[in-house]
């Protein structure tokens, strides 16, 4: 019942951490299957990235991914396990599969945490914000490039 | 070397996701996925919270109501005979309004149009209570959709079913179909066969109808949800009754 609950808060009522409304999404360009440049020209946090992805309301990575974070109970089976994230896809390929993976595999389950546009019904709250800020993306993508065995 | 500029995604359309649907011999009730101690709270008529809503259904099927100031029971008799099977078949084809309505779309048709008394919210406890006391009157029997009329309500809830929706574009049929037993945030992600509606959710601390539940897996997919009893949700109910159809009915059902 706990982890119910903790899906409800983490995908549902959060507010806080959400992308400005105001800010246009930064332009990229993709190569192959990568996004080789940053978002934001500079190098993403990490320790910040960690603190995405293992929070429910604002990354919510774990609420489908697994991944080696002991103190995370409650986590997901839908998706790859992030182990070893950093060793098998570069940073451009991590960037791209976050940023929009639906142009990788049309049929994925990924949401697209960088894109505002061909989404459909979304809730108010969430209307023309990405899932996540540029910023964040590269403290994400910073983060799963640590993630060597 | 492929160049695209985001600009050139702005244009791009995401396609529907390709789903299967379960094989019938694969379809299980959420009831599997359930501990012991859920399961017997469910077994238990008197363990079961879903009772309560049960009993006062029962008297309110007993109480006169309206201008007409007419029972349930007034036309209907006794439920245990006249509603067998009623729960298990909606929603049901409707010939006036040519359209399928909802076990509660069907008790506010009759307290509106028999009764001469104004329509219960949907979620109020009087609609919630009545429902569960009908559909208990189903319990055991199979779900039932087999009039052809409903072909396209089906036809229309399998599009909405398998359209991506919300901030995280998602569709019901990526989980239901495609992931079902794979978990979500540590919770096995049911089939979302609807055999234990209205049901009471642990979660919830109190029953609901598969319109709530509806809606709790659009806001979990940062979608708009629809105003409860809009077309979407019955269209969603007939298609996912559909999909149960010939599994037995288990109201009022107990889930976490």
């Amino acid at each position: 019942m706990a982890a119910r609950w903790l899906v409800i808060l983490a995908l549902g009522v959060a507010c806080r951490g959400l992308a400005s409304a105001q800010e246009p999404l930064r332009p990229f360009t993709v190569q192959g299957d990568a996004i080789v440049e940053s978002l934001t020209d500079a190098k993403g946090d990490p320790e910040r990235g960690r603190a995405i992805v293992t929070n429910r309301q604002v990354g919510l990575c774990l609420l489908c991914h697994s991944g080696p974070f002991p103190a995370e109970k409650f986590q997901g089976t839908l998706a790859p396990d992030l182990r070893n994230a950093g060793a098998r896809w570069s940073e451009g390929q991590l960037r791209l599969r976050m940023v929009d993976a639906s142009r990788l595999n049309a049929d994925t389950i990924m949401p697209p945490y960088y894109r505002i546009v061909g989404l459909h019904r979304v809730a108010p709250p969430f209307r023309d914000r990405p899932v996540l800020t540029a910023e964040q993306i590269e403290d994400v993508v910073a983060f799963l490039a640590t993630m060597r065995d | 070397m492929l160049r695209t500029t985001f600009l050139a995604a702005a244009v791009a359309i995401a396609a529907p996701a390709l789903s299967a649907e379960i094989p019938h011999d694969q379809r299980q009730s959420s009831y599997e996925l359930m501990s012991p101690d859920t399961r017997a709270m469910q077994d238990e008529d008197t363990s079961n919270p879903g009772m309560l809503w049960v009993l006062e259904g029962e008297a309110l099927w007993k109480r006169e109501t309206g201008e007409a100031n007419r029972s349930c029971a007034d036309c209907h008799g006794d439920a245990t005979q006249s509603m067998k099977g009623v729960a298990a078949r909606h929603p049901a084809f409707d010939e006036k309004r040519r359209e399928p309505v909802d076990l509660e779309g069907r008790i506010n048709i009759c307290r509106t149009e028999q009764q001469k008394a104004p329509a219960s919210a949907r979620e109020s406890r009087d609609i919630l209570a009545l429902s569960a006391f009908i559909a208990r009157q189903s319990r055991g029997m199979p779900i039932e959709s087999s009039d052809e009329r409903l072909r396209p309500f089906i036809e229309k809830g399998r599009s909405l079913f398998t359209a991506r929706q919300g901030q995280l574009n998602l569709t019901c049929a990526q989980c239901h179909d495609d992931n079902w037993g794979q978990k979500l945030a540590g919770i096995p992600v049911p089939q979302a066969h609807p055999t234990g509606y209205p049901l009471y959710r642990l979660e919830w601390q109190a029953l609901g109808s598969l319109q709530r539940r509806l809606r709790n897996c659009m806001i979990g997919m940062r979608a708009e949800a629809y105003v409860y009893g809009a077309p979407e949700y019955i269209a969603l109910e007939t298609f996912v009754k559909w999909r149960a159809r010939g599994m037995p009915m288990e109201s009022p059902a107990v889930r976490p």
